[in-house]
């Protein structure tokens, strides 16, 4: 356990933290740049949407390497996940990081909602004492950090310079290297397909409750049908119902993402509608294709409720890529929601009645 | 990946070249390139539809010669806004916790 004299708070008995390093403003606990296996675990847990709640480290001033008054001050959030992320690519290099209280959010989301802000980066400084444990006066911020923080208001009250570092964290040491030089491609975010990738899994989590939760009524409402109850109807139809919703899901929150900029249109909406159509199809002939008795309102009920469904899941997507403004979305959504209520209705009453009377085949 | 972009011409951001003082701060914060500088010092919108809105170049202009309505670009915001009869605002997910944004987001002239 080692305790950080400038925040009052100690820093968790964890493996990535090791001894401290004396300074004027106090004792500050130095951080290794290799990630364990549980750090590792940890992220691979979040990524998929579970793990602690609270997967932070405390905020305040930690060492990397073997830092002087000279050595450069990198900012980042409390989040675990950024903050391993800084510090796993840091062989080598002798820094301080100051971490801020982003209540656990990422740098990008933090900065968004102002949490990862000017008000922070100046209380942070004040209450570590840094302008005691550096002789300059420079901050280097990550660029994701800039929709929060105004520099030049931080240097008004801070007395500090902020720099904007790159995007990732991996052209860091390029960037060091180079006297703090960015190219234009350090200063892009992309959003290629293992960005898309490592995404979608925490996206599939939050939406895959309620998708099972409705496939699960289709299971159930298999029993019902025109003749009465039927406990085969269950498995025969009930459980390729289930099938069908799911596959729309994973349509829309797994292959619309993968393939985003192959499939048509800008609109996620209508990129998520074609994948959803065309699993639906597919898989409506798997099931019921070769099925007595599936009539072709039956085909029409699903890929209109099977193409609302992939479209308002990829909709959905837009929250995870890092291109779309929110212009953008409250257009895409003014048409697209509306369709995808009509189409679930329309749907459903089709559904409704091929299933309970006999005036569909 | 190059070219992904999003529906064009609804990006609010304005820019206004007499208050720009050439310091390129919002060149280094942009992540997409929407700005780009000229042969003169001043900035000039190279990428309109690149822009997502995310508000990083008006906060570090120092002279407020940039202006966007900022926001989060996330369909599930905008329905738990509606719902809750607030701004857009992200509930859940890895590492965010639900909280509107600052009100002063907006920087208008």
């Amino acid at each position: 356990m080692v305790r950080t004299e400038m925040t009052g708070r100690t820093t968790s008995d964890a493996a990535w933290c090791f001894g401290t390093v004396s300074t004027p403003a106090g004792e500050v606990p130095r951080v290794g740049t290799k990630l364990s296996r549980a750090d590792v675990a940890g992220a691979w847990a979040r990524r998929w949407g579970f793990g602690r709640a609270d997967y932070t480290v405390p905020p305040g001033l930690y060492a990397i390497g073997a830092p002087t008054a000279e050595s450069v001050v990198l900012v980042s959030a409390n989040y675990k996940m950024s903050f391993d992320s800084l510090r796993g690519r840091l062989e080598g290099i002798d820094a301080w990081i100051l971490v801020l209280d982003t209540k656990g959010v990422n740098v990008w989301c933090a900065a968004g909602k102002g949490i990862f802000g000017t008000e922070e980066l100046v209380r942070r400084v004040e209450a570590t004492g840094l302008d005691r444990v550096v002789s300059h006066r420079c901050l280097v911020v990550p660029q994701l950090g800039a929709p929060g923080v105004s520099a030049h208001e931080v240097r008004k009250r801070s007395g500090f310079r902020v720099i904007y570092g790159p995007v990732r964290a991996a052209d860091l040491p390029r960037f060091l290297a180079s006297g703090m030089e960015a190219d234009a491609e350090m200063r892009r975010v992309r959003f290629g397909l293992c960005d898309r990738a490592a995404v979608v899994p925490v996206e599939v989590v939050q939406g895959g409750g309620y998708a099972v939760l409705i496939a699960a009524a289709f299971v159930l409402l298999g029993a019902f049908g025109e003749d009465g109850f039927s406990l085969d109807r269950v498995l025969a139809v009930g459980a390729a119902e289930a099938l069908l919703v799911l596959g729309a899901f994973l349509g829309g929150a797994v292959v619309t993402p993968l393939l985003l900029p192959f499939l048509p249109g800008r609109r996620f909406a209508l990129k998520g509608a074609l994948v959803g159509l065309l699993c639906t199809a597919g898989l409506w002939r798997l099931t019921f294709g070769k099925a007595a008795g599936s009539g072709v309102w039956s085909l029409v009920a699903w890929l209109l409720m099977g193409t609302a469904l992939a479209s308002f899941v990829a909709m959905n997507f837009t929250g995870a890529s890092t291109y779309t403004s929110l212009s953008g979305v409250r257009k895409e959504m003014r048409s697209a929601v509306p369709a995808q209520a009509v189409a679930v209705a329309a749907g459903l009453v089709l559904w409704g009645i091929a299933r309970f009377t006999g005036l569909l085949g | 990946m190059f070219g992904l972009r999003h529906i064009p011409g609804v990006t609010t951001l304005q820019l206004d070249t007499k208050l720009c003082s050439g310091c390129g701060m919002c060149l280094n914060v942009c992540p997409h390139g929407v700005l780009s500088g000229t042969d003169g010092r001043k900035v000039a919108v190279a990428n309109r539809d690149a822009c997502m809105e995310c508000g990083a170049c008006a906060r570090n202009c120092p002279t407020a010669a940039l202006s966007v309505r900022a926001g989060v670009g996330c369909a599930a915001a905008i329905i738990v806004g509606a719902l809750t009869g607030t701004e857009p605002t992200c509930g859940g997910g890895a590492g965010e916790i639900a909280q509107s944004p600052l009100p002063s987001t907006t920087r208008s002239r």
